[in-house]
């Protein structure tokens, strides 16, 4: 019991912080531009894909690094050369745009790498048993997950709460006139955020690629969970989207490891329910079966029970 | 006695006359559905059953429009609505193939019921809010009611779907449903009933409530309406016709899988009502025919339709927002002006080279995607009926070649456009067809 314990809480940690890469990018663009990104999730894919390409190339270090450069640059000429153009016509159109994009992103991942999944396996140099606990290994590769993952955002936050720029990023995120008025070029700070975003997409896309399955429909499968976590967490919430991204991660993992259903509740319960019932059905779903639904049964409850999201403030 | 008789009648006639030429688009509508399955190239079965399909996705569509067009609501999961009606449609035919009295034109009644019955229970949760947060809680309501059909395998059937059988049940006049043309005609009766009902809503109070919403929902809020209530009506209203396309889609198809409501039908339906034009009802069932045109031919000539597809969406996002009905009324205003026949002649002069650089932009995909998707059919490649050898560098080279020289021209002539457009806008102006401010 320890162990399943033990090691589920291990995963769905590095499953988490994966999210929490990804929605942080989100969430970081949409409180700076009121941008719903839909193409973001694409970027994660778009980082999964390149990582493979560069580490055929040239190994899987440098591809650590320049697979989010990669994404970074793409993130920003979607900025500069197509949603700044869009803008004008409000966000309905923003969003359709990205929408549009995404399904662009596909056709192209597809048209490069084909429609199956490629064979993204683990870098030899990273694929090793880091520690034995309770008899069983746990791999190199997720520890470095964990390890890049938190590496990344206490950079981030020195970034943002140490230096100039993040200064004047902060700044534009709740007063983009008057940072403007200071004489601060708004437009390029725009390029920059969503630049920044696209990278830590991109960056989770390199490292989870190995973890998850590398297909032109993972940004699909990933996408509507991330957006799950923004608005659980409270939209425009860095914080939020922190708890939010562990909350799913962990429960999800552990949702995977149970082997019950509503029936063996019943049985404890002594309550019995006859196999023509029309609901007999819905009691023999197993929690582990039911798992990919809890993200979105979570936010069917947090918007009865608390519309704004865990941390959110903002009315939308 | 007789003379008064005779002056009713012909009073009534008037009035008829009158009636009928108010709604002359509604019957000329009805006019054109039956007599299309028997324009030759739609005579067969191939063209009725895309005549069908046409039908099925305009209501889908026509629902879809009421929600963002009409109401501002964008919409990321409305396929949940659809394909629970269309379980609701296939349950209720296989009871009926299991002996239950109920002709089979009425089972899209079924799904229209379940279509209103779950978007009232849905709406409720998230039409609280507009905008951005919408779009969001829809999607995920979509992923969750997609991912439910997939577990619960009893009831829906999972991803192979579960069948019935519309031939099996009463035969009202000796009608089998077993020939396409019969489920045509029990489609289009659907289709022209549904947008009748919607355009109908849009006249109410409660559906220029809806607009107003759209456009300003604090202004909405202090005259005494609720927006919330009234996204709630409007999506409700929505939700049910919605139910009624998946109904359709039973009866045409005899299988729903779980695939009906999945997000691929929700993003299908958007790209329908929005390249259509959303700030039109007609241009709903416009979108409807062109994608699902571009969905059945296209894809019998290439694999690469939803690139295509997908660029054409982001076409009409970044230059033609109001959609293909935005265009057409677009050029309402000067139709009458002496200059309009300037502005199709820069049309004709620009479309050549934009079909040029169409034409090498194509050749550059079809090129790609081949050696990509199909690496063991070899370098050949038949497109625009030539034979290509894609392993020499020459249809490279003219494939670029037609893009660039199209895209140089075309810039050359655009400006001659514009300007055509500039003297028919004046002079409908001086006829007074624009009002000032109107003008763009």
């Amino acid at each position: 019991m320890l162990e399943i314990v033990t090691f589920s809480l291990l995963n769905g940690v590095v499953y988490g912080l994966l999210l929490f890469m990804v929605s942080s990018g989100l969430t970081l663009i949409f409180s700076l531009m009121g941008v719903l990104n839909f193409a973001h999730a694409s970027m994660f894919m778009l980082g999964a894909y390149f990582s493979y390409q560069i580490g055929r190339w040239i190994g899987f270090w440098p591809a650590l690094a320049i697979a989010p450069l990669l994404v970074a640059v793409i993130g920003a000429a979607v900025e500069r050369y197509g949603l700044r153009h869009v803008h004008k016509q409000g966000h309905v159109a923003e969003i359709l745009f990205t929408f549009g994009l995404a399904y662009l992103i596909v056709e192209c991942v597809v048209m490069i790498w084909g429609r199956n999944p490629i064979e993204n396996r683990v870098p030899a140099v990273i694929d090793f048993p880091a520690f034995h606990l309770f008899g069983t290994s746990y791999p190199a590769y997720k520890v470095l997950m964990m390890a890049i993952s938190v590496g990344m955002f206490a950079f981030l936050y020195l970034a943002f709460r140490r230096t100039r720029l993040g200064l004047i990023i902060r700044a534009a995120l709740s007063h983009p006139e008057m940072v403007s008025a200071l004489g601060h070029d708004v437009p390029r700070i725009f390029v920059l955020v969503f630049a920044i975003g696209s990278a830590l997409a991109g960056l989770a896309g390199v490292i989870g690629g190995f973890a998850l399955l590398t297909e032109p429909n993972m940004a699909a499968a990933l996408g509507p969970i991330v957006f799950v976590v923004v608005v659980v967490g409270g939209l425009g919430s860095i914080t939020g989207a922190f708890v939010a991204s562990m909350l799913i991660g962990i429960v999800q993992t552990f949702a995977v490891a149970l082997d019950y259903s509503l029936l063996d509740l019943f049985s404890v319960l002594r309550v019995s329910v006859g196999r023509d019932s029309p609901l007999y059905e819905l009691a023999t779903v197993k929690i582990a079966q039911a798992a990919p639904l809890i993200p979105y049964l979570l936010l069917v409850v947090m918007l009865i029970v608390r519309p704004r999201g865990l941390l959110g403030t903002r009315e939308a | 006695m007789s003379d008064s008789a005779d002056t009713a009648g012909a009073g009534r006639l008037e009035a008829l006359r009158g009636w009928a030429w108010r709604r002359r688009a509604w019957l000329a509508a009805v006019a054109l559905l039956i007599v299309l399955p028997y324009v030759p190239g739609l005579d067969g079965d191939f063209g009725r059953s895309l005549l069908s399909q046409m039908g099925i996705a305009a209501v889908f569509a026509l629902s879809f429009n009421l929600l963002l067009g009409q109401t501002g609501l964008l919409s990321f999961g409305h396929a949940v609505y659809f394909g629970l009606g269309g379980y609701a449609g296939i349950h209720l035919m296989r009871a009926i193939n299991g002996g239950l009295p109920i002709p089979m034109p009425l089972v899209p009644l079924a799904g229209a019921a379940a279509g209103l019955c779950f978007g009232m229970l849905f709406g409720a949760l998230t039409t609280r809010r507009a905008g951005v947060v919408f779009a969001l809680i829809s999607l995920g309501v979509g992923e969750l009611v997609f991912a439910a059909m997939r577990i619960l395998q009893g009831f829906s059937g999972g991803e192979e779907g579960i069948t019935a059988n519309r031939g099996a049940g009463p035969h009202p006049f000796g009608l089998t449903f077993g020939p396409q043309l019969q489920v045509y005609y029990v489609i289009a009766f659907w289709t022209i009933v549904a947008a009748a009902l919607m355009a109908a809503f849009l006249r109410t109070p409660v559906g220029r409530m809806c607009n107003a919403v759209r456009d300003n929902p604090e202004r909405a809020a202090f005259i005494g309406y609720d927006p919330v209530r009234v996204r709630f009506v409007a999506f409700s209203v929505a939700a049910m016709f919605a139910g009624l396309a998946g109904g359709l889609h039973a009866l045409n198809y005899e299988i729903v899988a779980a695939e009906a409501v999945g997000a691929g039908r929700s993003g299908a339906v958007l790209l329908m009502a929005y390249i259509g034009g959303v700030h039109h009802l007609f241009g709903a069932v416009l979108g409807a025919i062109t994608v699902t045109w571009l969905q059945v031919s296209l894809s019998d000539y290439t694999t690469a339709w939803q690139l295509y597809l997908g660029l054409f969406f982001i076409a009409a996002v970044l230059y033609a927002p109001g959609g293909l009905a935005g265009l057409l009324s677009m050029h309402r205003p000067i139709l009458r002006t002496r200059a309009f026949f300037d502005v199709v002649k820069t049309y004709a002069a620009a479309g050549v080279p934009l079909l040029v650089a169409a034409a090498g932009a194509v050749m550059l995909l079809e090129i790609i995607y081949r050696r990509a998707t199909q690496p063991d059919a070899g370098a050949q490649l038949r497109l625009f009926s030539f034979d290509w050898d894609t392993s020499t560098p020459w249809p490279w080279l003219i494939a670029i070649a037609l893009l660039v020289a199209g895209g140089v021209l075309f810039r050359h002539v655009r400006p001659l456009v514009a300007q055509a457009w500039q003297r028919a806008s004046d002079e409908a102006r001086a006829a007074g067809a624009i009002p000032r401010e109107a003008t763009r």
